[in-house]
């Protein structure tokens, strides 16, 4: 279960996080939504301690996670498997070095475990035979899916998604939403997923909150968003450019 | 009027406490690197690939840029001696400049253009693709994995570096003063050996130990606050070298005032 209360940040002159309540309870999936440049993301770097917040509390398991040291933020940090926008493979190293990162530095496992391991969760994303490859002669789908693989190494029991099918073909996106689904089913995981992608956010959430302006202004599931008389949530799932919402 | 003022005294004022605060930021994470550096040096492997970017792959360009090193300075002396000072020596001449001033600080200028610029280049294309918000997220310090083996690396391979463009050097002034000087091999080492001090050599060599530290940490700072995409890339990579350059020679200037005086001064 994470908790975040009252969260702002300021970057610069704009006041990015003005006061975000969101409860992700434990096994659920929330999905994150509102337009670019809402902070979504910044959200998601704070909740993993990759930006730090002026004021306000997230706590994950109970564990408040705000102003903690380097040493116990990263304890924290093990719990959680993060998929960045763009992947973040590390080109330097083939797929496989990228997927076992995580397992190399911080379990004692050998490299046979590991490299069993590896194999095995890149089998959960649908890729087999790709270790040796370099992050750079992937596609993009292909990339967020060892993203994904590096991600679940180590048995997170949280994961974070930033856009995650940004960018992507609309069947990639829906292969990407069903492992997102088969994930959460076969582990178990809680997931944040952060997204203005409305096909995406029905498919994977169990509950959406939409981000305007700093702040929560609606949580629900995606049959309550459908069905809600919110002005700002209906124009932006309809996805129209007239409403309360006006377009920069 | 006023107005112009006001904006010129604000302008200065940020400049200035940005540029206070560009120090402290480099000091601080010259800090977290002696920090992180058991744990960092832990995972060798890291530093020995550093090892050979940083050192070996600069070879070729070492060889080159020190082979016509000691050749230019063999002709300078040459003709700066010409019926002022025998030419018997001029081989103390090429190697005292060599060791003390030109091997150590032109090593550092070309590897600082070289393994500055990639270094900052690389950490920046990092920084902007998430490579390094995802090492944090995985709980990898990103200090101890990418600082820690490139600084080691650096201050390992500079006086290692040195010591072979050192070598060159005194191989290229001797080929001139062979060829073109008429000064005969005998005459060469003799001149050399007679006015060989081995605090010279050793005042090259951690001169070299020092330029390497801040090849690599300017590199590595200008890579980790890269911001925005390509261009943000180049920025930073540009700052790295100058910077790395200008630093090699301003420090240059007081390690030869703290060595020549307080440590070998007897």
């Amino acid at each position: 279960m994470i908790k975040i209360r009252d969260l702002k940040i300021k970057l610069g002159k704009k006041q990015v996080l003005d006061g975000v309540d969101l409860d992700i309870p434990t096994g659920k999936t929330v999905v994150v939504m509102g337009r670019s440049g809402t902070g979504k993301s910044v959200l998601f770097k704070n909740i993993i301690g990759l930006m730090h917040p002026d004021s306000g509390s997230i706590e994950v398991d109970g564990q408040e996670v705000v102003g903690l040291p380097e040493k116990q933020l990263n304890e924290v940090r093990k719990r959680f498997g993060v998929l960045f926008q763009s992947g973040a493979l590390f080109d330097s190293m083939t797929v496989g070095e990228n997927v076992g990162l995580p397992l190399r530095e911080h379990t004692k496992l050998s490299s046979a475990e590991i490299a069993k391991r590896v194999t095995e969760r890149l089998e959960w994303v649908g890729l087999q035979g790709v270790e040796a490859m370099k992050p750079a002669s992937l596609s993009g789908g292909m990339r967020k899916r060892v993203g994904l693989a590096r991600a679940i190494a180590m048995d997170p029991a949280y994961i974070l998604y930033d856009e995650p099918t940004t960018g992507l073909d609309p069947i990639m996106s829906d292969v990407i939403n069903r492992l997102i689904r088969s994930l959460q089913q076969r582990i178990g995981v809680t997931s944040i997923v952060v997204t203005h992608d409305m096909n995406s956010a029905y498919h994977v959430g169990d509950e959406l909150a939409m981000l305007h302006e700093g702040r929560v202004v609606f949580t629900g599931t995606p049959d309550e968003a459908r069905s809600t008389s919110d002005p700002m949530v209906h124009q932006f799932i309809e996805g129209s450019s007239e409403g309360p919402i006006k377009p920069l | 009027m006023m107005e112009l003022i006001e904006d010129g005294y604000e302008y200065l004022r940020d400049k200035t406490l940005d540029s206070i605060a560009e120090v402290g930021r480099i000091a601080m994470l010259v800090g977290d690197t002696f920090r992180k550096l058991g744990r960092g040096l832990r995972s060798f492997g890291l530093v020995v690939e550093q090892m050979d970017h940083i050192g070996v792959q600069s070879l070729m360009l070492v060889f080159i840029v020190s082979l016509f090193t000691g050749a230019v300075a063999a002709v300078q002396a040459g003709y700066q001696f010409a019926n002022v000072v025998p030419l018997k020596f001029i081989g103390s001449v090429i190697l005292r400049s060599v060791i003390i001033e030109l091997g150590p600080v032109l090593t550092a200028l070309i590897v600082g253009g070289r393994v500055g610029a990639s270094i900052a280049a690389e950490l920046g294309t990092m920084r902007v693709t998430e490579q390094i918000d995802a090492l944090d997220a995985m709980a990898i310090n990103p200090v101890r994995y990418l600082v820690v083996p490139r600084v080691v690396a650096a201050l390992v391979m500079l006086p290692v570096l040195t010591i072979m463009a050192n070598t060159i050097a005194i191989v290229g002034g001797w080929i001139v003063c062979l060829t073109t000087l008429d000064v005969s091999t005998h005459t060469y080492v003799t001149s050399m050996k007679t006015f060989f001090f081995m605090k010279d050599l050793w005042s090259g060599l951690i001169k070299a130990f020092f330029f390497g530290g801040i090849i690599a940490w300017m590199g590595c700072y200008y890579g980790f606050r890269t911001e925005g995409g390509a261009e943000g890339v180049g920025i930073a990579t540009t700052r790295a070298v100058v910077s790395s350059c200008v630093l090699v020679l301003i420090s240059d200037y007081v390690l030869a005032n703290v060595l020549f005086r307080f440590i070998f001064n007897s």
